[in-house]
């Protein structure tokens, strides 16, 4: 797994790529961490349009994300999810509490 | 400790007694370690022998999906996270005909001997929570037809089947 990060008009993006499984999600946990609550970052995006696989322990992380960027009273956005991930999400009843957008353009629009 | 979705057909009664009628053929036997890393060699072997048996690409994803999460559940809770242990991963192809349908299926079989799984973490846990962890087992449930527990000579053995839709058979045409 590859993680990026790019600066854009006060928030972040975050360009995930590979495999998220139990070798990686510490690894994307931290990075949304740091994000969230040690940079205060806004609005944070994470484009998921090449990650290949997430298991239930990057979902994990994601929840993690979610629940620290509500606490700072931040935003957690995702974006391009492809089949194997939104599947991972709707098995696990997330795809309605996370904001998720189709790809970058609908989601910095937001 | 069995959990059996609703099935079109009745095949296997148990980890250890198959339905006699049901055929298993070996597909691939492999020993890793409990090395998270070697998790995804095991999917994209797993991902090939569904593409063998010809599992449409959705039910694939369920079968890999579910070695995945079993794999990690053996290395963090069975091998307390602990790298270097010993795990067994048989893969087998299931037949057997079901009302004059064949019915194909495939069978993954876990073996570890680290600690005894609890069978009270066994039942997953709601989903109405918004909360990290505990989704694996959840995962599992929904795309297998088939799971099954058990602990026997200081070993954990978890059995995965999922099954293809029955082929109905080919009748020939009237008159011949």
């Amino acid at each position: 797994m590859q993680i990026a990060a790019r600066e854009l008009q006060g928030s972040t993006i975050l360009d995930l790529s590979g495999d998220i499984d139990l070798s990686h999600s510490p690894e994307m946990r931290k990075a949304l961490l740091v994000q969230i609550k040690e940079k205060r970052i806004p609005k944070l995006f994470l484009n998921l349009k090449n990650v290949r696989y997430i298991d239930s322990s990057g979902i994990a992380s994601l929840v993690e994300g979610l629940k620290a960027s509500r606490d700072q009273g931040s935003r957690l956005i995702l974006f391009g999810l492809n089949t194997t991930v939104r599947e991972v999400m709707q098995l696990s009843r997330l795809q309605k509490i996370f904001e998720i957008y189709e790809d970058e353009e609908q989601a910095l629009a937001s | 400790m069995v959990h059996d979705r609703n099935m079109p057909t009745n095949p296997d009664s148990g980890m250890a007694s198959r339905d006699r009628e049901s055929q298993a053929d070996l597909l691939l036997r492999v020993e890793l370690e409990s090395n998270p890393e070697a998790l995804c060699l095991v999917r994209a072997m797993v991902e090939r022998a569904t593409e063998v048996l010809q599992f449409p690409e959705s039910e694939s994803r369920a079968v890999v999906r579910s070695v995945d999460e079993a794999l990690t559940n053996v290395i963090r809770h069975a091998y307390k996270g602990r790298a270097g242990h010993t795990i067994e991963v048989t893969c087998r192809r299931l037949r057997h005909v079901d009302n004059g349908a064949s019915v194909v299926g495939i069978e993954i079989v876990l073996e570890d001997a680290g600690e005894p799984f609890e069978p009270e973490k066994l039942q997953g846990r709601s989903l109405d929570e918004l909360r990290p962890g505990g989704l694996g087992l959840h995962f599992i449930r929904q795309s297998m037809d088939k799971v099954e527990f058990r602990r026997e000579k200081g070993k954990n053995q978890l059995r995965l089947v999922k099954y293809l839709a029955p082929v109905a058979p080919v009748k020939s045409p009237q008159g011949e």
